[in-house]
């Protein structure tokens, strides 16, 4: 029986009112590669920042060897063999190599003796585990993969026996994942374990021993990854959630009015995320966008709706281009031709959360009539027509004069689409309808999808949520890595199909 | 660390008017210690406070001259800050202001009284509001923070200032860097001419009709945060700029928008030192208004009422801590400055060191009654 080197019992971790982790148990066992799956969102990098002392858990407890950890900050951490290599490097650009790893244990106040102690350990590290870094280059000389295996050293020199990796390939290109991964293979041999956080079903099959699946601050599911497949993980990670199939009629589609052609955008660090995309929607018709957060979704919303700047390609609608590289229209703009939009992050981009409730309700038609005249808000008819919309919508408590964080998910979400709806689009963007929110505002949010579809407005539903995309689309189509890597009629097609698309294996 | 709490259940008047109350008696309290430390009875010296700006005419006069002052500075700065931005050159731009009213009061100073009177509201207003737009301009388009252009922009308002008092618009009969004064018939009513007309003879105060264009002011700004579109894209852009942009409202636009009604309303403080006071523009006349406009904007937790509340204080400090260096031989007059440093310290600076505590308080205790 193999003893763990890192077990974890009991994490509980909340953030205000959201549960980061809910009774998290996990042992990783010593000298593997043991990776943790899930959704963005879904709790991992938080549990992780637990362990590595970034963060306190509320309640349980951590501890290495069997020895229980009582860790206040990272630096406990190091002293316990663990250390952390993140997402975003924390290097000094315009140090060396050598500068970066013995910074905060410099030792001595003139660099002297223990220097050259340094070098020599980090070269003999570097020896064994093949990491062939020239210790006195500048890192702002350095590329991603190489910057990366800086932080590998650094944690190495420090001590650590478990290395934690949160999503180390988000930023490397294919060669240097390979690298990357020859490395890691190494660690383990030599004895370290490492734990990998990733969202990517590809890199948990090729380097995993085992792998622990996370869902919405839950663990899921542990499994040797031998004895699992792509499909199940997938299964597993984006659940199935309790959501009624919808009752509706067959779509009247009409006319093409939304078309999007050879569409590139890139996110804001400058990587490419939404890759040669192509689609086109008719009028009254639900195009559902399935896939795994983070595929270039987020982005290609932005560019629909005038957010982001989009690299090449062009936006039509009514056969009419709106957008390509030279010229863009604005959300406003974008408005003014019957375009809607319900952004994926309500809290951040679809709410001023400190604004009273009939503030956000005119937010971004709050200088039309009836809402204001001559640039002057009429509040008599913002507040009556608030008073209406939150009627119709069932918007609880029906308070216009509250301020918007004192809703609840469900009811800010309404506040959302009333604003949305109310407007009489052609084209409607929605993004994540549905995230956390209650079971009873799901359905009278999907039944308000509906009624739109049926007055004739084309709809692009992007949706994490597979049952969801099921429910609602009369056709489907899969981005992956960017791409569209799938289209489906609605009709007969099952979750199964589409999961596997999602996870990229077609 | 404080236990966190709901902050939506925290009642408006816990933070609104327990928090600043409870930082300024801290403040109080501080001084108090000081006057203690310097050898004289802290309650003697309230009592002279009260006296010197309530207890005469003339001393409440002064009261509300300095509220004046303050009104314009914290109004100023409280604009801006609804976008986020955080203006503390409003004295520089309250001293291109007073240029402004200068220049117009000599140059069209043949036309009707009122009419100049207005143009160099205007002259105050447009100087003030383009020595905001540089820094503004910066910001928005190049992303230099404004903290660091306006502090900066308050150096070069000195020195361009000390520059034309001194080589351009110096009154050549005269050695001191200043301009000669504008046509007498310019001067603003003062509050001694207004009290004449009610047959009360009363003595010089600096007081006069520039404390109504603060009042009315004072409105125009409730008006523009509140009441129109500008006012509310700004709130968005100050409280989420990615939800701003979403809607389709620029920040750029309205980093600049911000940033030229801050610089206007702090030129206006010009209008009552240059028509007002002086009758002249000095060397430095806005003596350190703008800075201290700045905890006024933030104990009147930025809305008009509480900047005249907060600058209406300011003005008691500055007019009672005269008459008390006056009458305490001990306690200096820096040592007045002293105790304005330490409310803007508590009122400030230190803003949130107990509002945790008094906030989780207030709301504990309101739980327990509802639960009740």
């Amino acid at each position: 029986m193999v003893s763990p080197i890192l077990e974890l019992s009991n994490i509980n971790k909340s953030f205000g009112h959201v549960q980061a982790n809910k009774d998290i148990n996990l042992q990783i066992n010593k000298a593997t590669i043991h990776g943790i799956i899930g959704e963005n969102g879904a709790g991992k990098s938080t549990l992780m920042s637990i362990v590595y002392g970034f963060y306190q858990a509320d309640s349980g407890t951590i501890s290495i060897h069997g020895n229980k950890l009582n860790l206040k900050s990272p630096r406990d951490s190091i002293e316990n063999g663990i250390g952390m290599v993140h997402q975003h490097f924390m290097l000094v650009e315009n140090f060396s190599v050598l500068e970066n790893i013995i910074l905060g244990f410099e030792g001595e106040f003139i660099f002297g003796k223990k220097l050259e102690e340094a070098k020599e350990k980090l070269s003999k590290l570097c020896d064994i585990y093949k990491l062939n870094i020239d210790l006195n280059s500048i890192i702002s000389d350095l590329s991603v993969g190489f910057r990366q295996r800086v932080e590998i050293l650094k944690a190495l020199y420090r001590g650590a026996e478990v290395l934690i990796l949160d999503e180390p390939t988000g930023v490397l290109t294919p060669q240097e994942v390979d690298e990357l991964f020859k490395i890691l293979r190494s660690l383990k041999e030599e004895g370290k374990t490492i734990v990998l956080i990733t969202h990517k079903l590809n890199e948990i099959m090729s380097l995993t021993s085992e792998v622990t699946v996370m869902r919405q601050g839950t663990v899921v599911g542990h499994k040797k990854t031998q004895s699992t497949n792509k499909e199940e993980l997938a299964e597993m990670m984006v659940g199935r959630s309790v959501l009624l199939r919808i009752k509706k009629n067959e779509s009247k589609k009409g006319e093409i009015i939304f078309k999007v052609k050879n569409l590139q955008v890139k996110d804001d660090l400058g990587v490419l995320r939404v890759k040669n995309v192509n689609f086109e929607i008719h009028e009254g018709e639900i195009l559902g966008l399935a896939g795994v957060t983070g595929n270039g979704q987020t982005e290609l919303l932005e560019a629909l709706s005038g957010i982001r700047k989009i690299e090449s390609g062009e936006i039509q609608i009514f056969n009419q281009t709106v957008s390509d590289q030279n010229n863009f229209l604005n959300p406003k703009d974008l408005k003014e031709k019957g375009l809607a939009h319900v952004p994926e992050d309500r809290q951040r981009m679809g709410l001023i959360t400190d604004f009273k409730a009939h503030e956000n309700l005119i937010f971004g038609y709050h200088h039309q009539p009836p809402f204001s005249r001559s640039s002057v808000l009429i509040e008599d008819k913002i507040l009556d027509y608030s008073q209406k919309v939150m009627q119709d919508y069932d918007v609880r408590p029906q308070a216009p004069e509250l301020i918007t964080s004192n809703f609840s998910g469900g009811n800010q979400q309404k506040i959302i689409l009333s604003r949305e709806l109310n407007k009489n689009p052609k084209i409607l963007l929605v993004g994540q309808p549905t995230r956390g929110v209650d079971i009873g505002a799901i359905e009278f949010i999907h039944q308000r999808l509906i009624d739109m579809r049926d007055k004739g407005v084309a709809i692009l539903l992007v949706s994490v949520e597979l049952e969801e995309v099921l429910s609602l689309s009369d056709r489907i189509v899969v981005m992956f890595d960017g791409k569209i890597v799938g289209e489906k009629n609605n009709q007969g097609v099952t979750d199964r199909e589409i999961g596997l698309l999602m996870a990229g294996i077609s | 660390m404080p236990t966190l709490i709901d902050k939506s259940k925290v009642p408006w008047w816990v933070s609104n008017v327990i928090v600043p109350l409870v930082n300024l008696m801290l403040a109080l309290f501080v001084s108090g210690l000081f006057i203690f430390i310097a050898g004289e009875n802290p309650i003697q010296a309230v009592k002279l406070i009260i006296y010197g700006s309530f207890g005469y005419i003339e001393g409440f006069a002064y009261t509300l001259y300095y509220t004046t002052n303050f009104i314009f500075t914290g109004l100023a700065f409280a604009v801006a800050f609804h976008c986020r931005l955080f203006n503390i050159g409003g004295e520089g731009q309250a001293y291109l202001g007073g240029l402004g009213v200068f220049l117009v009061a000599i140059n069209f100073s043949f036309l009707p009284v009122p009419i100049v009177w207005l143009l160099a509201i205007l002259g105050s207003v447009l100087f003030g509001a383009l020595w905001a737009l540089i820094p503004a301009y910066l910001q928005a388009y190049r992303g230099s923070h404004v903290v660091i252009t306006t502090i900066m922009f308050n150096f070069i308002a000195s020195a361009l200032m000390v520059f034309l008092l001194v080589d351009v618009i110096r009154d050549t009969n005269q050695m001191g860097p200043q301009t000669v004064s504008v046509p007498k018939e310019l001067w603003f009513p003062m509050f001694r001419d207004i009290t004449q007309l009610f047959g009360i003879k009363t003595r010089y105060s600096p007081l006069n009709i520039s404390f109504f264009l603060a009042i009315l002011a004072s409105f125009l700004v409730w008006f523009l945060i509140w009441r129109t579109k500008w006012g509310y894209e700004m709130r968005a852009v100050g409280h989420n700029t990615k939800a701003a942009v979403y809607a389709g409202i620029s920040p750029k636009r309205n980093i600049i928008i911000a940033m030229l009604v801050s610089g206007a309303l702090a030129g206006m403080l010009g209008v009552n030192e240059i028509l007002g006071v002086h009758h002249r523009v000095i060397v430095n006349f806005p003596a350190g208004y703008g800075f201290t406009g700045i905890a006024v904007a933030l104990m009147g937790r930025n809305h008009p009422i509480g900047i005249f509340l907060g600058a209406f204080l300011f003005g008691i400090l500055y007019q009672g801590g005269s008459e008390v260096t006056f009458d305490m031989p001990n306690i200096s007059r820096y040592m007045f400055v002293a105790v304005q440093g330490v409310i803007i310290l508590f009122s400030g600076a230190l803003e949130n060191l107990f509002r945790p505590q008094i906030e989780s308080f207030f709301v504990k205790r309101l739980n327990k009654e509802s639960s009740v």
